[in-house]
């Protein structure tokens, strides 16, 4: 169990960091002049090993979507940047490949095609065998001439996931990947997500709101606060995989999270933050049910 | 297998009853002018015979398809242009709103101005009146596209022209089927209230000419069924590309 406690002072600036996060603030500005601009991340800073596994957890509309994608070049800093391998993200790049939560599957192509979209072997002997291991890898050999609209929402989601794969990146973005499946598949397609993940070893960034999943899934969880969000705390889950959800330490460090979030949840709340609140309130229900 | 053999008999069955109240209307009403459906199927084999029938079919088909095509070679890439780029929008929806509600008919003088009695009048008007259905199904496809696809393209390198190829168009392939659709039944409506005024061949100068050279009304409705059985076929052809995989997820039914 290593906590790494206050993370804006004792962070390292390695030299060695895959992304690094430096001095970030988000505003975005109102296009209506009566409305206030909205202040969503304020002063970020992170860095991310080469093949490490991190989770953003935040109360929902905390802008960890939103760091997310100035991660993926997708949306453009008030201040501050983002490095990958030392180079300043302006764009997105066919390396770092983005896995959204409305899934992206293609629905015209079918899932062959899907997952051989970014491949950039021109070989087509190649090309296929690499299509045929990444279809095979998220469990879906036999579904390669099968349309998107024909498979359910964990299919499509492994559809995407083996696509972005398929391109070969050296990074993973993931934006609440699961977010729209039922809990039962939630569970399994995060355990097949961590297999992958130990044979791939790729760089993941990945955003969600649920604590569970990123417990199970990370070696280290980025907790965020409310709107304008700092970063609360940067928790190390020292815990082999695959993590069964009910041992001691995850238990601890589910409930460590859970009091940062929680803790930001009393008294402080801001004006105009209720629809936020009942949503974090909504949040705590949920986690508590499932113990 | 039940529900295949109604969608057959049902139909049928409406059919007939329909010819059977049609028939002794007719011969309650004793009308002279009017035609019984035997009379319709008498003038249409007499058509058969002369050879009009077929001469005149082929007339109207190669209208619409000459007017349609010409429309979807324009009205596709025009919509689509329209649809990506906020600009080429903003200068000329404003035209295509305004001319959009002007009746195809309306436009018949001036076609007959510009073209004479010649095929080139009745090509115009479906022209025409295809045009717009398709450009704004075009450009309300590309508005509609989810950006997801968009920017999942975008995160994969693929940029310019290949976007379009691989991506806004397929994207936006399923709402442009359905103004195409939408565009060949206006187009076969206007063809003949064209061919009624502007030219001396097709089905509907049949129509006109049967009931001003001897109020041959059997030969009147005869064209008319054969309109009606035409734009069914019609309708039937661009259904069936409705059903390729290509384009089925997006089809709302």
């Amino acid at each position: 169990m290593i906590m790494h406690m206050n993370p804006h002072a004792a962070e390292s600036r390695s030299p060695r960091a895959k992304i690094a996060v430096r001095d970030l603030w988000m505003t975005f500005k109102s296009p209506d002049k009566t409305k206030s601009d909205v202040h969503v991340l304020e002063d970020i800073n992170l860095e991310i090993r080469d093949g490490e596994f991190v989770c953003i957890v935040g109360p929902s509309g905390c802008g960890k979507s939103t760091l997310l994608n100035i991660a993926g070049g997708f949306l453009q800093a008030t201040q501050g940047e983002v490095l990958i391998q030392d180079k300043m993200v302006t764009a997105p790049d066919p390396r770092y490949i983005f896995i959204f939560q409305e899934n992206g599957v293609f629905p015209w192509l079918n899932v062959e095609d899907n997952v051989g979209f970014g491949v950039k072997r021109p070989n087509p002997a190649e090309r296929q065998k690499l299509v045929d291991h990444y279809v095979e890898m998220v469990g879906l050999t036999g579904f390669g001439k099968t349309y998107p609209r024909e498979l359910s929402g964990g299919m499509k989601q492994r559809v995407e996931i083996a696509r972005a794969l398929a391109a070969e990146p050296d990074v993973l973005f993931m934006d609440e990947p699961f977010g729209a499946l039922d809990y039962l598949t939630r569970l399994r397609l995060r355990a097949e997500v961590t297999q992958i993940w130990q044979r791939e070893r790729k760089t993941v960034m990945f955003v969600t709101h649920d604590v569970d999943e990123a417990v199970q899934l990370a070696d280290r969880v980025v907790v965020m606060g409310k709107r304008p969000s700092r970063i609360r705390d940067i928790v190390t889950v020292d815990v082999p995989r695959p993590r069964d959800l009910d041992d001691p330490e995850c238990r601890r460090l589910r409930d460590h999270i859970f009091g940062v979030m929680g803790l930001d949840h009393s008294g402080l709340a801001a004006p105009g933050a209720a629809v936020e609140d009942d949503e974090e309130k909504s949040n705590v229900v949920n986690l508590n049910d499932r113990r | 297998m039940r529900n295949k053999l109604e969608s057959v008999l049902l139909p049928l069955a409406v059919a007939l009853g329909f010819v059977t109240v049609w028939h002794f209307a007719v011969k309650w009403t004793g009308s002279d002018i009017f035609p019984t459906p035997r009379q319709v199927l008498a003038g249409t084999w007499e058509l058969v015979e002369k050879g009009v029938l077929f001469k005149f079919v082929v007339a109207s088909l190669f209208r619409v398809a000459t007017g349609y095509l010409l429309a979807v070679f324009i009205g596709i890439p025009l919509g689509l242009l329209m649809g990506w780029f906020t600009r080429f929008r903003m200068a000329l929806n404003p035209a295509i709103q305004v001319l959009r509600p002007i009746s195809p008919i309306a436009w018949i003088p001036v076609a007959i101005l510009w073209f004479g009695v010649s095929d080139l009048a009745p090509i115009f008007l479906i022209f025409l009146a295809s045009l717009f259905p398709i450009t704004v199904a075009a450009m309300a496809a590309v508005q509609n596209i989810q950006l997801v696809y968009i920017r999942a393209a975008r995160n994969f390198g693929i940029g310019g022209l290949e976007l379009f190829k691989k991506v806004v168009l397929p994207a936006a392939l399923p709402q442009i089927l359905t103004g195409l659709r939408l565009a060949l039944g206006v187009a076969w409506l206007v063809v003949v209230a064209a061919e009624m005024i502007a030219v001396n061949s097709g089905l509907g100068y049949l129509i006109i000419d049967a009931r001003n050279a001897g109020k041959r009304y059997d030969l009147v409705v005869a064209g008319m069924a054969m309109i009606g059985l035409i734009g069914l076929g019609l309708d039937w052809l661009v259904r069936r590309m409705e059903t390729l995989d290509e384009v089925r997820w997006g089809i709302s039914r």
